[in-house]
């Protein structure tokens, strides 16, 4: 089988990589444990606005104006501009006119015009639903795609595409706790698509190691692995930096709203690219792949 | 695989073309066409600006109510019989006392009539009866306090769109969801916070008579205040009439004062009613109080026959026009809480538009070259089956009259990635296949028969995760699993079907000749 060109032997390290990459996956379960995830409202309860002035104004004297009234923790940020700002505050209101009164506030206490452009409202009862049906949506999205594999492939297939998934899940989740970027709606979403994309580069690999064991039961496994990786990697490497180039136009034209969003999925496709080749790849050497994949043909008459 | 029969290349232009024919309306100037249908995408509200309100209706004191009016029912019912009973008391959602052993069978039997525990349409009982040594729990069964809440959610809902459209917003779209919740979308809507305030007050209107000084500890009273003056009120609980026998309601001006004031007219049982009520009290003060606060208090100078009445309480213009919305629309069963609110501001939604659609474009434009600069003609290929799976995306998502909001074009985006991705493995795997076979067809053929599983295995997973975030997700998650969704399956088909053709049509022409890819 010569039809490729050999480069790299990219299982000369798999150890090493299979612990670094284990070593991260707690790391960032430490880190998740220790430090929490930055909440959004989404999940927290509170109260999100987005306000716009026709001046450029600090955002610290926002906070102190706000912290005047009642409102529990509040935190101010520039968000896009000097002039637009985002507020997130702890409190939801138990008056239907809870916002009308905070923007009331505003504009008496620091003289300046406010529009208010944006405002999320979420309850405590609803931020436990959305926190259920994320987790749940995870999981089953996890599962359903465990069940495809093993149907497709053979369970041994099915649990290294499964590992890698929750490397880079959990490893994202890690990223976020880490860095402080606020985890919300849309961050679930991304880690979806994450799993959907890492597992597309997942199943590449797989399908090609399937094709090559049909082709050859002798061959070493972790020459065919290896193989396998080199020969599908000129498309892994075009696939991703095409998603690449889309995911960071968004990242730097689509809006601050997107931003999050879009960094969660760069971020995914980094790890779910390196997860495919350096974990879901070599830790197939490590569970007994069935070799004798002829096609049984029903001889008896 | 490189051979298409004609019936297939028209069938696959037929669906280019339907494509094309619903996306269309899309486009500003053609939109208003007759030749074209008239399904376009809807704009989220992140788009185009709106309000998104989901109120829960507050039903424990529905229930407290219920659990009253059956207490007394009972009760009742008890003393009628000789029954006696002791310490008669309710509590969340059980009714319970005390009884004499002996006359256990005689309670069985009179809390077992259909006129006491009726049957409920969905099935089950009114209550659950369980004795505990002399002490009698009569529980409120689930299907009784379910209905309960889909009677006052049916009431509300009513109310709910009475008091929006007298606001004249336009297009609100207002529907149930699940037992207790009403979910509010109000496209365009610049400032929610009028229509909040309508939708905070039950507005349950009552006329009563404040108590005649003297009678202040007396149990028909209580005491309430005016949330304007802050003044306190002693008034009777008599209800003289409600806001039930209210036909009309205007904002107007006093002719003396010119102050904001609220006319009203009422029926013809409650003009009869107040008629009688006044003329037997000339002299005293009226409460008029809505939900608990005493909005005026007047003296009944002489008797009011003709019906109608004036409501003055310091009102500016605004709040008696709201007052008069509040009583024309009805009062609500049980107070409603937004229990969730999401607003953008339509300027906000009309710079997230444009930002969404910069992105796209330049995301688009950046794989467009990256692809030419890969794969040459191919890549030309490649990218005319992308802006024909676009369009397909936009035909398909007017066809069903989707909603496109933000995370829904950052979807779009995804789908881009994930149709290159087909056809860079379609290509490389060509360029193996070019390696080992010297003809041209062949190594296609063979190249787009083995790509084949790999494409669909991938695509199938990624629509499993579109699946799960639609059917779990939640607004913004399920505008992104639409567009993911349709995407995975035009991309299937614009890259591999169309793609296809395209790519065989060029082969066929370049049989002999060397292609490099």
């Amino acid at each position: 089988m010569k039809f490729y060109n050999k480069k790299f032997n990219f299982l000369k390290f798999k150890k090493l990589f299979l612990i670094l990459s284990l070593v991260f996956f707690f790391l960032s379960i430490i880190v998740f444990l220790t430090k929490g995830l930055n909440l959004g409202v989404d999940f927290k309860g509170g109260t999100v606005i987005e306000m716009k002035l026709s001046e450029p104004y600090s955002s610290e004297k926002i906070r102190k104006s706000l912290l005047k009234i009642n409102l529990g923790d509040v935190s101010v940020k520039e968000f896009g501009s000097d002039r637009e700002f985002l507020a997130t505050i702890e409190k939801k209101g138990k008056n239907n006119n809870f916002v009308g009164s905070i923007k009331k506030h505003l504009e008496k206490d620091l003289n300046k015009k406010f529009d208010f452009r944006r405002v999320e409202v979420v309850g405590s009862k609803i931020s436990k639903e959305l926190t259920r049906d994320g987790i749940y949506s995870v999981v089953l999205a996890l599962f359903l795609m465990l069940l495809y594999i093993w149907f497709r492939f053979e369970w041994q297939f099915s649990l290294g595409s499964i590992l890698a998934l929750l490397h880079d899940v959990i490893i994202t989740i890690g990223a976020f706790s880490l860095v402080g970027f606020e985890f919300n709606l849309s961050i679930v979403a991304a880690i979806l698509t994450i799993v959907g994309y890492s597992m597309n580069d997942t199943v590449v690999i797989y399908d090609r190691i399937r094709e090559f064991l049909k082709i050859d039961d002798k061959q070493n496994i972790e020459e065919l692995i290896n193989d396998a990786i080199n020969s599908t990697l000129s498309r892994t490497l075009k696939t991703s930096t095409t998603t690449l180039l889309a995911l960071i136009s968004i990242y730097l034209f689509g809006g601050e709203i997107l931003k999050g969003f879009s960094f969660a999925l760069i971020w995914g496709v980094l790890i779910g690219t390196y997860s495919s080749i350096f974990v879901a790849a070599p830790i197939l050497v490590y569970f007994k792949v069935k070799r004798n994949w002829e096609e049984v043909v029903d001889n008896t008459p | 695989m490189l051979y298409f029969s004609r019936l297939k290349v028209l069938s696959i232009i037929s669906i280019i073309f339907i494509g094309i024919y619903f996306f269309l309306p899309n486009i500003s100037f053609l939109g208003n066409n007759k030749f074209f249908s008239e399904k376009k995408i809807n704009l989220g509200l992140d788009l185009q600006g709106g309000s998104y309100l989901l109120l829960e209706i507050d039903s424990e004191p529905l229930i407290m109510q219920r659990l009253q009016t059956k207490s007394l029912e009972i009760r009742r019912a008890l003393r009628e019989k000789n029954i006696q009973y002791k310490d008669f008391n309710f509590t969340g959602k059980s009714l319970f006392f005390n009884y004499e052993i002996k006359q256990k069978n005689n309670i069985d039997q009179l809390l077992n009539e259909k006129s006491i525990n009726s049957n409920i349409k969905t099935g089950g009982k009114e209550f659950e009866i369980l004795y505990e040594n002399n002490l009698v729990k009569l529980i409120f069964t689930k299907e009784n306090l379910n209905l309960i809440k889909k009677n006052a959610l049916d009431q509300s809902i009513e109310i709910v769109r009475n008091r929006i459209d007298e606001l004249g917003t336009k297009e609100p779209n207002i529907i149930t969801r699940g037992l207790d919740r009403i979910l509010v979308e109000l496209p365009g809507l610049k400032d929610p916070s009028a229509i909040k305030t309508l939708l905070g007050k039950t507005a349950k209107l009552t006329l009563r008579f404040v108590a005649n000084s003297g009678n202040e500890s007396s149990l028909g009273v209580e005491s309430l205040s005016s949330n304007s003056t802050g003044a306190k009120y002693i008034v009777e609980k008599r209800i003289i009439i409600s806001g039930e026998h209210l036909i009309d309601a205007q904002p107007g001006f006093d002719q003396l004062s010119n102050a904001s004031v609220v006319n009203f007219k009422l029926d013809n049982i409650g003009s009869r009613k107040f008629a009688l009520a006044s003329k037997e009290n000339i002299g005293r003060y009226l409460a008029i109080v809505l939900d608990k606060d005493v909005v005026s208090s007047p003296v009944i100078r002489e008797a009011i026959v003709t019906g109608s009445g004036q409501i003055s309480g310091n009102f500016t213009t605004q709040e008696a026009n709201e007052l008069a919305i509040l009583l024309r629309a009805g009062a609500l069963p049980a107070p409603l809480n937004i229990i969730e609110e999401r607003s953008v501001g339509p300027d906000l939604g009309k710079e997230s538009i444009e930002k969404g659609v910069l992105s796209l474009i330049i995301g688009f434009l950046l794989v467009m070259i990256y692809m030419i600069y890969n794969y040459k003609i191919f890549g030309i290929f490649s990218n005319i089956s992308l802006l024909t799976n676009l369009i397909i995306i936009a035909g398909v998502l007017s066809l069903f009259g989707a909603t496109l909001t933000l995370p829904g074009i950052a979807g779009i985006i995804l789908t881009v990635g994930m149709a290159v991705d087909s056809n860079v493995l379609i290509y490389e795997r060509i360029k193996e296949e070019l390696k080992i076979e010297k003809n041209n067809l062949i190594a296609f053929d063979t190249a787009y028969k083995k790509v084949l599983t790999t494409i669909l295995d991938s695509n199938i997973t990624t629509l499993i995760a579109a699946f799960v975030l639609y059917y779990m997700g939640s607004g913004p998650v399920k505008g992104f699993a639409i567009t993911l969704g349709v995407g995975i399956i035009s991309t299937f088909f614009t890259t591999y079907v169309f793609g296809r053709l395209l790519v065989s049509k060029y082969i066929k022409k370049n049989k002999e000749k060397i292609i490099i890819i």
